[in-house]
């Protein structure tokens, strides 16, 4: 994403707008894309062969009940004027209401989404924490057995259907050794038990103090955030390992090493501070897709998160609902990559 | 990277030929950089390795009916879940008694066929908006970079639910959708190189001849982005395999009878427990194939695209 | 170098051991002992409003959190609805006129006595409403204008007053439905807002005077209920009841297999098999309502032709369904009554006969017909629905199978838009009326009519005689000859309707040993969870 390109750049400003163009330049580009986004899902959700209305009537709703509801959600009113409705009723930060469950959409969101947040963070903290000294010791050992290694975990992470390894995971990690707890986000009667703070029961439970449910979120977690944190280890460690490449190549670490600096200090000391950013973007932008990319995990985990969410109300035609759930995650998605844009301005040596 | 591992001394006279430093022509040139590039590519064993596994698969497509030991369709009510090398069911059936086998080989033909058409529309789309923004600039340029990036804002597997919910499920609108979601970054990357080239002496020069901007872009520009491109497609297709196995699990991609991988999976995922074989099967043979493809796009991109060059 | 290598190895499988190391702690193998833990699929709860639910997983939580004038035992289904709130009644001599004597000393959860006005409010409540469910009333004449009149508390009595004569038990099983529970007057007109009379509070909140109350519903995830201590009937045993959506029969089966919770009651065949005579997990077979069935358009040029209709009903490999893929899960079943209901019949005429077919098809002169069946996406009716394509392919009718999700499917069926169906309906109410007066009642077949709630409109089928004689069947006051006119009326529709009904469903619930007494209501009414022990 390059969403805030700067052609004005280089030209004399006073300082005040220097500082603030750029920035509103931001938030516009933000804005925009935000109301593009809705308008796509807002045409599709119209021209969905689904019915809506059988969503709230039934299957076996008379004409009349039928048609008092068709009126109350407002179908009878050309798509353009549905949609200025539906755009000044959000600046209001009113998401409207579910159709499949009369309840805010606001309120669904604020309950799914700690549990996609939950997972999506743990999961991009396991590729972090492996992803990172894998990529780094591949470049290092570039052509030795363990840059093979680095390779092939990579390239069996890129080509698994997730669906199918978390399928299989489940079978023998629950299934079969029982090592992990099951589907869901906690055993059934964890449920509810420590008060909800955050949403996410990790955190929840932690500031409860209650151990056993902690430890019972932990079990449950495991395998779905392992699975998401093998993605993201295979995306991070391949790019890790090739922007150490070309630090490894430069003059400066061949200088440092003529120096007869050690070894260690010329990885983590020279070459590894100066992809830094670059890993930063990297980083974010793997997080951004294990936020908006974990419908299948979530499925077969039966994790009640945003993907699962929007997924069932899109083939619902809970059209409520999928909007408010896109407009979340495609503004996560877009300042995540807003933030990774600026790091790399701000910080790349290159690009200042 | 280098050829030089090969032996130099008794070349065939059409090999000295293919490995001249001296052309005769543009078009022995061409040819001669390809041959090196096949060189190369060819000392890579994991990338051939995928080659091969892709052609096989392309074989057994092209040639399922003589190969698959049974109709794919044809129902056995009173056989049904039979084990991994049952008799006569090498890979066993499935809950309608369907050889699994059978199912599998034709699969490929439904993987292959799927890959092919968004492979030809999603780059060609990204290309097209890619190189008409870089080249004409200024608004037409914000616009649809805008478009763009409102495409790369969705989440992707929702914005492909959303289509085939709205067009109706099915192979061709799987396609459609899928192609949908992965026209934005190719569109970017044509339009970085575009911007690398418009300012090229190389297009001044041809400017200057006359030509116009059709042709400009059409024959000069597109044929310096086609190889960022065939790498980024390749690396590109286990993504689209596992994309449109996802929507076969779902039930929004190809429908029953048909023996699409991912649905297959779906249908099996019901027995896993007491028949793991009939989603286990389906599965790796999805594994295999994008495997290939990645192994593939490895080694193409050491080759066509050497500065992100991975080994 | 090897330093830096020993230090990434390190680091790595540091990790791994330290995330192995944490679940490896035993996970729990029971649940408490007074606590009901169910996996369900919930997920078509779109409210607890008992004047708006319409759905099965809601009438479940719905039996359990509020009274009705009449209801049936758990543990005596056969006995028929019986006295529950109502503690008696009368009927008047012309036989529109039902008194009932309210129950004293009963209470709702938030402590105010049930009483005469709060039945009253109740059943008003659904007529004035008028959401889908308020037809199970409001076909007795009810409407918002005269309920004042017809339906009225006094004292200690209510009486209700129906346009015609309806055979008592017909109007007393309609009042056992969801819609015929009671609620709190006081505590919805409370959180009354904008003249809704509670809807909107009443569809994520309870106000009962059941065995349980609700807790939470979180959609798609869980329902929660808390025993109601001072339930007229005595506290239930189970002080807390989890049901918790799982989708998969695979995970509930593990989660059953574990420990984890008590009930699974959505065990596909062969998952029932592989839990079968496993140490400590029973199965349990109970007949419901549901009936699978598929239908014809009669729009369809070909299909609407007799012989066609006949040939179809032949090529149907019944019995191979029932004993693969169904097996244990749904039985044959040929009529639109389901089992134990008034006037059903076991008549099974039709069996996979692809020759018989072939022959039918040739004297219609039809050939190479190729027609579109719409599936929803659950996983016996796609199989049903590829079975079928196999079959018809036999006899050279070629079916292409459209799979939806039930939204879309549904909307395509309303629409009159499909060649072909592939169903399944519950009765609504345990009188044979509710599958009569939608299978073979049609008054108007027009496309203006958008008589959308009736199965005969979507199929575009005028039932002919079958409309009236299903009239006259639901006035009939006398037993035998309402049993005897239901009979005829599903024989001929049998023989000439382009309904292929197929299948009754057996539902298969995997159950911890322990856990005694749960009954899901047969065929004519939800589950109940108050009579549970473990």
């Amino acid at each position: 994403m390059t969403v805030a390109t700067d052609p004005e750049r280089g030209r004399r400003k006073s300082p005040l707008s220097k500082a603030l163009l750029p920035v509103l330049r931001t938030v516009g580009t933000i804005v925009a894309t935000m109301i593009g986004l809705l308008f796509v899902t807002f045409i599709i959700g119209r021209v969905m062969p689904i019915d809506p209305v059988i969503s709230v009537v039934g299957e076996r709703a008379s004409k009349e009940a039928y048609e008092a509801a068709y009126r109350a959600m407002g179908l009878d009113q050309p798509v353009i004027v549905q949609f200025f409705y539906y755009i000044g009723d959000i600046l209001q930060g009113d998401f409207g209401q579910s159709l499949l469950n009369a309840r805010p959409v606001a309120e669904d969101i604020r309950r799914v989404f700690p549990a996609t947040l939950e997972l999506a963070t743990l999961g991009t903290f396991i590729g972090v924490l492996i992803g990172v000294p894998l990529g780094v010791l591949a470049a290092v050992r570039r052509g030795s057995w363990i840059d093979q290694i680095a390779r092939f975990v990579a390239l069996i992470g890129y080509s698994m259907p997730i669906f199918w390894l978390g399928l299989v995971g489940l079978l023998i990690f629950y299934g079969i050794l029982g090592w992990v707890g099951g589907p869901g986000r906690v055993g059934i009667f964890y449920v509810d038990i420590v008060p909800s703070v955050t949403g996410m029961i990790l955190v929840d439970s932690l500031l409860d103090g209650n151990w056993t449910v902690l430890k019972d979120a932990m079990s449950h977690i495991i395998l779905p955030a392992s699975l998401l944190g093998y993605y993201s280890l295979a995306y991070i460690s391949r790019m890790t390992r090739s922007f150490m490449l070309e630090q490894l190549s430069s003059e400066y670490v061949i200088t440092a090493r003529v120096k007869g600096l050690p070894e260690w200090t010329v990885i983590w000391r020279h070459a590894f501070r100066n992809i830094k950013v670059q890993l930063i973007t990297v980083i974010a932008l793997s997080y951004a897709g294990l936020l908006e990319g974990s419908v299948l995990t979530e499925i077969i985990f039966a994790w009640p998160g945003i993907g699962s969410y929007i997924t069932t109300a899109l083939l619902s035609a809970d059209m409520n609902a999928v909007l408010g759930g896109t407009v979340v995650v495609g503004l996560v998605f877009v300042c995540l990559n807003v933030f990774s844009d600026l790091m790399y301005k701000f910080f790349d040596p290159r690009a200042r | 990277m280098s050829v030089s591992g090969l032996p130099s001394g008794n070349h065939p006279k059409w090999r000295s030929w293919l490995l001249t430093d001296t052309p005769t022509s543009r078009h022995h040139a061409r040819i001669a950089s390809l041959y090196q590039g096949w060189l190369s590519f060819r000392s890579n064993p994991m990338a051939m390795f995928g080659l091969v596994i892709l052609l096989m698969m392309g074989l057994i497509a092209v040639f399922a009916p003589l190969l698959a030991p049974h109709d794919p369709f044809v129902q056995d009510l009173s056989n049904r879940l039979a084990p991994l090398g049952a008799d006569d069911h090498l890979l066993g059936t499935d809950s309608l008694g369907r050889d699994i086998l059978s199912r599998l080989i034709y699969g490929a033909r439904i993987t292959l066929y799927i890959v092919i058409l968004v492979a030809l529309i999603a780059p060609v789309a990204g290309l097209f908006v890619g190189t008409v923004a870089g080249y004409a600039g200024g608004w037409i340029d914000t616009i649809l970079m805008r478009i763009t990036d409102i495409f790369l804002a969705f989440p992707r597997l929702v914005l492909a639910l959303a289509f085939v919910a709205a067009l109706g499920a099915g192979i061709e609108n799987a396609v459609i959708a899928i192609s949908l979601t992965a026209w934005p970054p190719y569109a970017r990357i044509a339009r970085a190189e575009t911007l690398t080239i418009r300012k090229s002496d190389y297009i001044s020069a041809v400017k200057l001849q006359g030509a116009g901007p059709f042709r400009i872009i059409t024959r000069h520009i597109w044929p310096l982005c086609i190889s960022s491109l065939i790498v980024r497609v390749t690396l590109d297709m286990a993504g689209i395999i596992l994309a449109a196995a996802g929507l076969g699990f779902l039930g929004l991609g190809a429908q029953p009878p048909s023996p699409e991988w991912g649905a297959m999976i779906s249908e099996g995922r019901k027995f896993i427990l007491d028949h793991w074989w009939v989603a286990t099967v389906p599965g790796l043979a999805i594994f295999l194939v994008s495997l290939a493809f990645n192994l593939l796009g490895d080694g193409l991109r050491d080759v066509l695209d050497p500065k992100d060059s991975g080994s | 170098m090897k330093k830096l290598q020993k230090f990434a190895l390190s680091a790595v499988f540091g990790v791994f051991i330290g995330t192995m190391a944490i679940p490896a702690t035993p996970v729990v193998a029971e649940t408490p002992a007074d606590m009901l833990v169910i996996a369900n699929r919930i997920d078509d709860i779109t409210t607890l409003d008992p004047a708006e639910s319409f759905e099965f997983a809601g009438s479940d939580v719905i039996r359990n959190v509020y009274g009705r004038l009449v209801n049936f035992d758990p543990l005596n289904l056969d006995k028929g609805y019986e006295a529950d709130l109502a503690e008696s009644w009368t009927v008047s001599e012309d036989g529109r006129t039902i008194t009932f004597n309210i129950r004293e000393g009963v209470n709702f959860h938030s402590g105010n006595p049930v009483t005469a006005e709060d039945v009253e409010f109740s059943l008003r409540r659904v007529v004035t409403l008028a959401k889908t469910p308020s037809f199970i009333l409001t076909q007795f004449g009810f409407t918002p204008e005269n309920i004042t009149e017809t339906i009225v508390a006094d004292g200690n009595t209510l009486k209700i007053t129906t346009d015609k004569k309806y055979a008592t038990s017909f109007v007393l099983n309609c009042l056992t439905a969801t819609v015929g529970a009671i609620v709190d007057k006081k505590l919805v007109m409370e959180n009354e807002k904008d003249g809704d009379l509670g809807n909107e509070w009443l569809k994520t909140n309870s106000a009962g005077s059941g065995a349980y109350k609700v807790v939470s519903w979180k959609p798609s995830e869980s329902v929660t209920l808390q025993s109601n201590e001072d339930f007229y009937l005595g506290a239930p045993a189970m002080k807390r009841v989890i049901v918790r959506h799982i989708q998969e029969s695979a995970t509930q089966r593990l989660l059953l297999e574990k420990g984890d919770i008590d009930v699974a009651r959505n065990l596909n065949p062969e998952d029932v098999a592989g839990v079968t005579g496993k140490e400590g997990i029973s199965i349990d077979s109970e007949l419901r309502g549901r009936l699978m069935y598929i239908s014809l358009n009669q729009n369809h040029p070909e299909l609407s032709k007799p012989k066609v209709v006949e040939a179809i009903k032949y090529l149907i490999d019944y019995k191979g369904m029932q004993d693969s893929f169904l097996n244990g899960q749904y039985r044959i079943h040929q009529s639109f009554l389901p089992k134990t209901y008034l006037g059903a019949i076991d008549d099974q005429p039709y069996t996979l006969d692809v020759e018989k077919a072939k022959a039918l098809l040739k004297e219609a002169g039809v050939e190479n017909l190729e027609v579109e069946a719409g599936v929803r996406e659950a996983q016996e009716r796609v199989e049903i629905a590829q079975s079928l394509q196999n079959t018809f392919a036999q006899a050279g009718i070629k079916l292409n199978i459209t799979i939806g999700t039930g939204k879309q499917t549904l909307t395509r069926y309303r629409a009159r838009d499909l060649d072909v169906y592939v169903g399944a309906w519950g009765p609504d109410y345990p009188d044979p009326q509710t599958n009569a007066g939608t299978f073979a009642y049609n008054p108007d077949n027009s496309e203006e009519a958008k008589a959308t709630g009736l199965l005969a409109w979507r199929n575009a089928w005028d039932p002919g005689d079958l409309t009236a004689k299903t009239e006259a069947a639901v006035i009939e006051g006398d037993r035998d000859v309402r049993k005897k006119m239901y009979e005829d009326i599903q024989r001929e529709f049998q023989a000439r309707a382009p309904f292929a009904i197929m299948f009754q469903k057996d539902e298969q619930t995997g159950r911890r040993s322990n856990v005694k007494n749960l009954n899901l209501g047969g065929a004519i009414t939800a589950v109940a969870y108050w009579p549970v022990t473990k």
